[in-house]
């Protein structure tokens, strides 16, 4: 085949530490005087789910589309399976597997039709990829939607068609954008079954998110993600033991008398955050904490022990929540 | 000695990212060329039925109508009838007005409306290629069209010479000439105002009314002939007919015909191209 003299000479031999598949130093991508992305820095090693944590217009939808391969970077380095996306677009994005954040699919063409035309960018032969589609649907639940069109399917439908076209090329890598924003509950269990699975299968996968709960159920590890600069990294259980308490107590006394009762609670647990809504108070035992509240004669109209989650790390990191 | 194990199942496999990625780079155009088809193929009862009717309708109300009424051995139209004189006019016009919706609607999906260019976006292909890619298929339409007009010329006996069918190129180079500058246009376009509504009726009507389609161009006012003289269907229906029935005119103004119509189509193809590539790599 003639297929290697065509591409640039050093390509395949390019060097990277071993397993790493992902590595980015000092990313920064820049729109007139905006910073989008401020110099961030991480590698993911193959098979990890890596997530990017961050409320909208962090940068993290700039920084998928760096890796992507779809935009040039600003300054600093970004090498992805050892190349260089700005010198070597097409090899990257022939390594990945993208589900951008609006869905971009043919509504004209038919469900199956999407799949197949789709192979065929990366030069797939028919006779892989008509097997490989049947497949796929199956995978995303929509074998009985394969001669639908797409503007019939339902959004959890299009976000898992838009899946299963990623998927058409057998990635290593998956980038998710966004995967389940404006889905309906059940629609993102199931999805969050199906990326599951594809952790199982080895593929690394790296995704944006602003939900935590999604973070959670996930990311083996994730970067959180402010006003383009990375605040902290870790795994979930991780950031929540360095950034915050095991436990936390919601207390709401009403929006006018939050802040007013607030000094009355100084010194119990270890910690108070007040929001215009509640009062959140960050304590190893919330039960414990909780009684001296009482004790202390204080009757709020609701309350609520629960664990810490990367909301309470996001608030902790930036004084803000993260879905406003 | 151990039994041959069972033929295994031959596992489905995409072949090596390297591969696709070389597949890409040399094929790409075609590949995005073939989705454009496929969408085309959905509504081709339409795109066919467009293509005989309209011929078939401008040549019976011109040929038939129109010519009862205007003096066919008028020397203007350079000694044939006047169906032979308008309709390499009608072909040309018609390869643009299908330029001109190919070239604009489908460019604001692609960027706007469906975003259909970011899905190929993200696969190997490059934006210069997805343009590419475009424009071949639509090349395609053009020709085809323009063969189906043609014979339908051909059957109403209004193409004389045994070169007319070369009008076929002619009309598609000519829509490619109006339709690459358009959209090169229509893809830097980023709030929708009505813009391709404007270019319909104050761009391609006046130059399908004023570019020597109906009448020759010495019988407007010398104020305005200079419509024609920039006009692609103007350049594209002279250059017809002089194949068509051998119009008479100095051959250094044949050369300019396709000198313009050359040139205006690979201008707009590179503008083209640098407009994609910006606005894909942002």
């Amino acid at each position: 085949m003639h297929n290697e003299a065509i591409l640039p000479s050093g390509t395949m031999t390019a060097h990277r530490p071993p397993g790493v598949v992902i590595s980015a130093a000092n990313l920064t991508k820049t729109y007139g005087d905006v910073a989008a992305v401020d110099g961030i820095t991480f590698s993911v090693p193959a098979g990890e789910s890596f997530g990017l944590l961050g409320p909208n217009g962090a940068g993290k939808s700039t920084t998928m589309k760096m890796i992507g391969g779809v935009t040039r970077r600003t300054s600093g380095n970004l090498s992805i399976m050892g190349l260089d996306p700005d010198t070597h677009g097409p090899e990257v994005r022939a390594h990945l597997g993208v589900v951008p954040q609006q869905d971009n699919l043919d509504e004209e063409l038919r469900v199956r039709d999407n799949l197949l035309v789709y192979g065929r960018y990366f030069g797939l032969p028919m006779s892989y990829l008509k097997p490989k589609a049947d497949e796929l649907l199956e995978f995303a639940q929509l074998t009985d939607k394969a001669k639908s069109k797409v503007d019939a399917l339902s959004g959890g439908m299009k976000r898992r068609l838009t899946i299963a076209r990623s998927l058409i090329n057998e990635p290593r890598i998956l980038l998710l954008d966004e995967p389940t924003t404006g889905l309906d509950p059940q629609a993102r269990h199931i999805l969050w079954d199906r990326l599951f699975r594809l952790k199982e299968q080895g593929v690394t996968l790296i995704l944006t998110t602003h939900y935590m709960d999604e973070a959670e159920q996930l990311c083996d590890r994730l970067i959180v993600v402010d006003k383009g600069r990375i605040m902290a990294e870790g795994s979930p259980a991780q950031l929540i033991r360095e950034h915050s308490t095991r436990e936390v107590v919601e207390l709401r006394f009403g929006s006018e008398r939050n802040a007013a009762i607030a000094s009355r609670l100084e010194g119990i647990g270890d910690r108070l955050e007040v929001l215009p809504d509640r009062v959140l108070m960050y304590a190893h035992d919330g039960e414990s904490a909780l009684e001296q509240v009482s004790a202390r004669g204080l009757r709020p109209l609701t309350s609520l022990v629960r664990r810490s989650s990367l909301e309470d790390v996001f608030l902790r990191l930036t004084g803000r929540s993260l879905v406003d | 000695m151990t039994e041959p194990l069972a033929a295994p199942q031959p596992a489905l496999r995409a072949h090596r990212p390297e591969i696709s990625a070389a597949k890409a780079r040399r094929w790409g155009a075609f590949y995005y060329a073939e989705q454009v088809l496929r969408v085309m193929k959905g509504y081709s009862w339409s795109i066919v039925m467009y293509s005989v009717g309209q011929p078939v309708a401008y040549l019976f109300a011109m040929g038939v109508g129109l010519a009862t009424l205007v003096d066919s051995g008028n020397a203007a139209f350079g000694g044939v009838s006047y169906l032979a004189f308008i309709a390499p006019a009608l072909l040309v016009s018609a390869a643009v007005m299908t330029a001109a919706n190919e070239f604009t609607f489908p460019v604001m999906d692609g960027f706007k409306w469906r975003r259909i260019y970011y899905g190929p976006h993200a696969s190997p292909l490059t934006p210069q290629q997805i343009a590419a890619g475009q424009i071949m298929a639509v090349t395609l339409r053009l020709l085809l069209q323009s063969a189906i007009y043609f014979a339908a010329v051909a059957l109403f006996g209004a193409s004389p010479s045994g070169w007319g069918w070369a009008g076929i190129l002619v009309a598609t180079l000519t829509g490619l000439a109006f339709g690459l500058p358009l959209m090169a246009y229509s893809a830097s376009i980023t709030e929708d105002k009505g813009q391709f509504a404007l270019v319909m009726r104050f761009i391609v009507m006046p130059l399908f009314l004023f570019s020597g389609t109906f009448f020759p161009l010495e019988n407007l006012p010398p104020a305005v002939r200079w419509v024609g003289w920039i006009s692609p269907i103007w350049h594209g229906t002279e250059l017809g007919r002089v194949l068509s029935f051998g119009y008479h005119e100095a051959p250094l103004l044949t050369i300019l015909h396709i000198a313009v119509l050359g040139g205006l189509a690979a201008l707009g193809w590179l503008l083209t191209r640098r407009r994609f590539a910006l606005r894909m790599g942002q």
